[in-house]
């Protein structure tokens, strides 16, 4: 009796599955094709587990059996790596490994605010200049121009010289200096997408502006920002990174890589381990993202999905 | 109530290109009348699309509509703002194209697309699904439900043009522009997609432009037939005088070039003119084998010469 009701709800079950699966086999066949593409590229998968090892980490942190990143205790100062200090401790006796765990979150969190306001300024900024063209396209091209015409690193320190240091300002000018890429990809994307055809089919059942360049323009590029975005996200944090090594980035006792690079560098002849550690951190983390935005490329490029 | 739902006069489009300024359209007049098929017929590059695109107010820089009136049910169309104009598409003048696979958004459904053409003239959200699924039966698209949720790619060129037609004709508009709707399908399927857009265009009373190089179809589904040269219209009257008396040349030469078992294929002589630069007088006059001297200086108005029966040429005055 129990029996017989088991199997008919596991039937049930079946079926409804089974009708699942028939009615989304071409959504199940692209993720599919998808998982193939990214089984085949080595790289994207070594910087896909980088970036994943890293995401994890950094959301377990305060779960992880670490010391206190803060805590100071001067007699253990300097200590080389040992089981009791997988990466040794710094020059205030803090343990390395902690404060690089700790420091993964600030990292991650600067990559992905500055990476998220640029590409939505820089996308929105993008598309309307590439859709309305004439004036507008030229404003807002100039204005990019303005802003390659420097080193994209000077013009953070300027900028963050100019707010004060602090994480926040950190952000803020990256994020001024990161939009223009953005920008130029969204408007060349929109440029060639705008005179498809169905974009003219959808104006001419009386869409609007807004509609077409949301609904029928973004999502054709969406995948170009998608890849740039991952591309830059490795750049940012070798960026904040810079900004904090010279003292306009985030501000001690802070255990953001740059900074403990920067406070290192005073006993490197001696302690190497003390600036070297957080710099093979920003080293993987930037490798990482680079690997992974490279094989994004690959996955999305119509040419090798079709 | 007026007879006339659409009347261009002196339609006027460039195009300005490095090579110079592209006359497209050079003072198109056209008329349709209301329940009325009209076929716009011409060779490649004779204005038929661009006549469509600028009734539609579509034209794109570098391209821009130098002058002229498009009345359309009393209101000049050139002369409302962009907002206005906006909703008559789609509302009161909606379009077909000629490649349906790529009039349609890969990335959406094909019920959300036709959704979004009935949403875009404020009908409120819960009614537009309803709506969208009837239009797909009307269209006879097989299991109406299960197409709501098919993307363009899953479909047939018919099957797609089908939807096209679902979508244009969803707010049940005054006109429906087809540009070359069935050229790029194959023939069975052209017929049922001919006979299908005329059952639904007599059902909700509309009026079509219907722009083909295709004698034979437009002689089939057509009321009037408007022949079109480099930017002008050079002949316009009713379907069976065209084709029993055509009286301008070029028509006379394009009926001929119809091909006809047993005989050798009739071709006009030379190539259609540049439009940079076209030939002074009649634009024709270089490809026309009865051209008098009149011809090459000054440029034929479309006259009517019977009842009904507008050409432009030199040659009916002498």
């Amino acid at each position: 009796m129990g029996d017989d009701m088991f199997r008919n709800v596991k039937n049930e079950a079946q079926r409804f599955v089974d009708k699942w699966a028939e009615e989304h086999r071409y959504q199940i066949q692209d993720v599919k094709f998808t998982m193939y593409l990214w089984r085949r590229s080595r790289l994207s998968l070594v910087g896909s587990g980088i970036v994943v090892a890293l995401i994890v980490v950094s959301l377990l942190a305060p779960h992880l059996p670490l010391y206190d990143p803060f805590e100071l205790n001067v007699q253990n100062r300097l200590l080389p790596p040992s089981w009791e200090h997988l990466c040794g401790t710094d020059q205030l006796g803090r343990d390395i490994l902690t404060r690089m765990i700790n420091g993964s979150r600030i990292s991650l969190m600067i990559g992905a605010m500055v990476v998220t306001i640029a590409s939505l300024i820089g996308l929105v900024l993008g598309l309307v200049s590439g859709y309305f063209g004439r004036k507008i396209d030229e404003a807002i091209m100039r204005l990019t121009d303005m802003f390659f015409a420097f080193p994209r690193l000077v013009l953070a320190m300027a900028v963050a010289a100019a707010l004060g240091p602090g994480i926040n300002n950190t952000m803020l000018a990256i994020a001024v200096v990161s939009w223009p890429i953005y920008a130029r990809l969204a408007r060349a994307g929109a440029l060639q997408v705008k005179n498809e055809i169905y974009v003219e089919a959808a104006k001419s059942i009386g869409a609007g502006h807004m509609r077409t360049l949301f609904l029928h323009i973004l999502p054709m590029i969406l995948h170009l920002i998608i890849v740039q975005a991952t591309l830059d996200m490795g750049g940012v944090i070798l960026e904040a990174a810079g900004l904090s090594f010279i003292g306009l980035g985030a501000q001690p006792p802070s255990p953001e890589w740059g900074l403990m690079v920067s406070e290192g560098r005073h006993y490197i002849h001696m302690n190497w381990w003390v600036s070297t550690l957080p710099g093979v951190a920003i080293v993987i983390t930037a490798l990482g993202f680079n690997l992974l935005g490279d094989g994004l490329r690959d996955i999305f490029d119509v040419r090798t999905r079709r | 109530m007026s007879e006339e739902l659409l009347t261009v006069r002196n339609l006027v489009t460039h195009f300005y290109t490095y090579r110079g300024i592209v006359k497209a359209l050079e003072g198109v007049d056209l008329t349709v009348d209301r329940r009325e098929v009209i076929g716009l017929v011409g060779e490649t590059g004779s204005g038929k699309s661009v006549t469509a695109l600028s009734i539609m107010r579509l034209i794109e820089p570098p391209g821009k509509i130098i002058g002229g009136e498009v009345i359309f049910d009393g209101r000049d169309l050139l002369k409302l703002s962009d907002e206005e104009m906006r909703r008559v598409r789609g509302k009161e003048i909606s379009m077909i194209f000629q490649e349906p696979t790529l009039a349609l958004n890969p990335v959406l459904t094909i019920g959300l697309q036709i959704q979004e053409a009935i949403e875009t003239q404020d009908i409120r959200k819960e009614d537009t699904e309803k709506l969208a699924t009837v239009m797909l039966e009307k269209v006879g698209l097989p299991d109406p439900e299960r197409m709501f949720k098919n993307y363009p790619h899953e479909l047939s060129g018919g099957m797609a043009q089908r939807a096209m037609i679902a979508m244009a004709l969803s707010m049940k508009p005054k006109l429906l522009i087809a540009d070359e709707p069935t050229s790029s399908l194959d023939v069975t399927v052209q017929a049922q997609i001919l006979d299908l857009m005329k059952k639904l265009v007599e059902e909700i009373g509309a009026s079509v432009l219907y722009i083909t190089h295709n004698l034979g179809v437009a002689a089939e589904i057509c009321d009037k037939i408007a022949v079109m040269y480099t930017g002008n219209i050079v002949e316009f009257s009713d379907v069976l005088m065209m084709f029993e008396e055509p009286l301008h040349p070029y028509t006379q030469g394009l009926l001929n070039a119809i091909p006809k078992l047993g005989h050798d294929l009739y071709t006009i002589g030379g190539e259609v003119p540049d439009l940079v630069n076209p030939p002074t007088g009649c634009r024709f006059h270089p490809r026309c084998q009865e051209a008098l001297d009149i011809c090459s200086k000054a440029k034929p108005q479309l006259i009517e010469v019977k009842k009904g029966h507008l050409v432009a040429c030199h040659l009916l005055k002498y």
